[in-house]
């Protein structure tokens, strides 16, 4: 059965008549095209699809669109433009954090969720808090240090 | 995932009415182990209910000598909440090695108990203390709660409400995390109260159970030494890909010893 849902989208507001079973991933990609959220494995391991909820980092393939109802959501096009990029988003591209990119979003997301949570982070406690994240192209030694630039970055 | 008819009601009576109105309905918390089995096409219910709006099962609090935890309460808010690291810390540091930072943010202590996935770490957790599970019908005692894989007391439509932890005077949980899941392979919790010990055990059988003679000799002498030569019967111990029965029976023993460790640390 179909029924509206509203929620914001990167601060905007969003009202769509979807099909119950809509995952919130597929709202973002398919109804409102925002294509940087990625579906690597649709069984909750991969953390590609990783978006804030609410600001927490969520797997939008494991979370029902109309369970969204009046919350806000924000997906990596909503946290910096090409023109002036989201601390994180610099700290991987000046650290190469990145080889294919499949992952990035996620890693991205994932990390300015973990900057937030935690007072401090080392290698460890980054590795640790990535543990949603998997990289299939293995690049995790730059993730680290990317995220350990970020959040110097994000706490200055 | 076939589809479905969504409810978000905003009490327990409501919720336990649609569902008894429902051709084959299933309860929704944090999704993260119904969404997954919909999407396998394990699992194919006519109607969700999701049990988010109703704003009675979320909360922590304490109550004289009972931690209690509200069935809607996610794991993050349990491992990160001040009042669960003071009362009973091992709940919390239990539910900070619960899959990964995402699976926190959704994945509810309900939901957990509920399921009860053999490998799940929250049953060891409630059967080693000794909770009392409150439904919107009545009280279950922990020891009478897990009935086997995937199966609990729960009738037909009964929602968990919140859970009652008496808090121990010690108490540890530790697990060999799978790699890449980091479900237990064997998780133990031991908790000591007035001199009284109970050990439960999670992920080695289809259902959490507590170990007897871990519990009667570390009754008589708390030390890694007590059970240093227990043997577990490997009989009835799950066998799979990921440890043979035979390697989970002697985890246990060597999670046991960890967690008695532990607990001999805590001044
Ligand atoms: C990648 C991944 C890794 C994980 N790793 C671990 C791990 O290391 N350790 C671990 O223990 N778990 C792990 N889990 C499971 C996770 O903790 C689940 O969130 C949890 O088991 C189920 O809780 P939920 O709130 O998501 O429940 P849901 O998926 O919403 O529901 C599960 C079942 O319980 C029922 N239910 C839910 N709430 C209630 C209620 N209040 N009353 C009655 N019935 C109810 C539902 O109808 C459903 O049948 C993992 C999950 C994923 C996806
Ligand atoms: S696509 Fe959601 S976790 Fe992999
Ligand atoms: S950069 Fe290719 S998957 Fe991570």
């Amino acid at each position: 059965m179909a029924r509206e849902v509203n929620l914001k989208v990167n601060g905007e507001d969003v009202s769509e008549q979807l099909q119950e079973n809509t995952l919130l991933v597929d709202l973002l990609r398919e109804t409102l095209r925002l294509t940087g959220t990625h579906v690597g494995c649709d069984t909750s391991q991969c953390g590609a699809c990783t978006v804030h909820l609410n600001g927490r980092a969520v797997k939008s393939c494991t979370v029902l669109a109309v369970q969204c109802e009046g919350s806000e959501v924000t997906t990596v096009e909503g946290i910096g433009s090409p023109e002036k990029l989201h601390p994180m988003q610099e700290a991987f591209s000046e650290c190469h954090g990145l080889q294919c990119g499949f992952c990035t979003p996620g890693m991205i997301m994932s990390a300015i969720d973990l900057v937030h949570r935690e007072e401090s982070l080392d290698e460890n406690s980054i590795r640790e808090g990535l543990e949603g994240n998997i990289c299939r192209c293995t690049g995790y030694h730059n993730i680290v240090r990317s995220v350990e630039l970020a959040a110097t970055k994000m706490r200055n | 995932m076939y589809d479905f008819n969504y409810h978000r009601p905003t009490s327990l009576d409501q919720a336990f009415e649609i569902f008894s109105n429902s051709e084959d309905a299933s309860y929704l918390a944090g999704g993260h182990t119904l969404l997954p089995s919909m999407k396998q096409r394990l699992a194919a219910p006519t109607d969700i209910i999701d049990l988010g709006g109703i704003s009675s099962l979320e909360g922590i609090k304490s109550e004289s000598d009972e931690l209690v935890i509200g069935a809607l309460t996610n794991h993050d808010e349990v491992a990160t909440s001040a009042l669960v690291s003071s009362e009973i810390p091992s709940i919390a540091k239990l539910a900070s090695n619960i899959g990964d930072a995402q699976v926190r943010n959704r994945g509810t202590i309900g939901g957990s108990i509920a399921n009860s996935d053999p490998a799940a770490d929250y049953p060891a957790a409630v059967l080693g203390l000794g909770a009392r599970l409150v439904t919107n019908k009545r009280v279950i005692k922990a020891d009478d709660f897990f009935v086997d894989m995937f199966e609990t007391a729960l009738e037909e439509g009964e929602i968990l409400q919140e859970i009652k932890f008496p808090k121990p005077d010690k108490s540890a949980y530790q697990k060999l995390p799978n790699p890449a899941s980091r479900y237990a392979v064997v998780g133990v919790f031991i908790a000591s109260r007035n001199g009284s010990v109970r050990v439960a055990i999670t992920g080695a059988a289809p259902s959490v159970f507590r170990a007897p003679e871990l519990e009667s000799r570390l009754s008589e002498s708390f030390s890694v030494e007590a059970i240093e030569n227990v043997t577990l019967e490997s009989e009835l111990m799950n066998d799979d890909m990921h440890a043979s029965a035979a390697y989970r029976a002697s985890l246990c023993v060597v999670m046991a010893k960890r967690a008695v460790a532990d607990m001999l640390k805590i001044s």
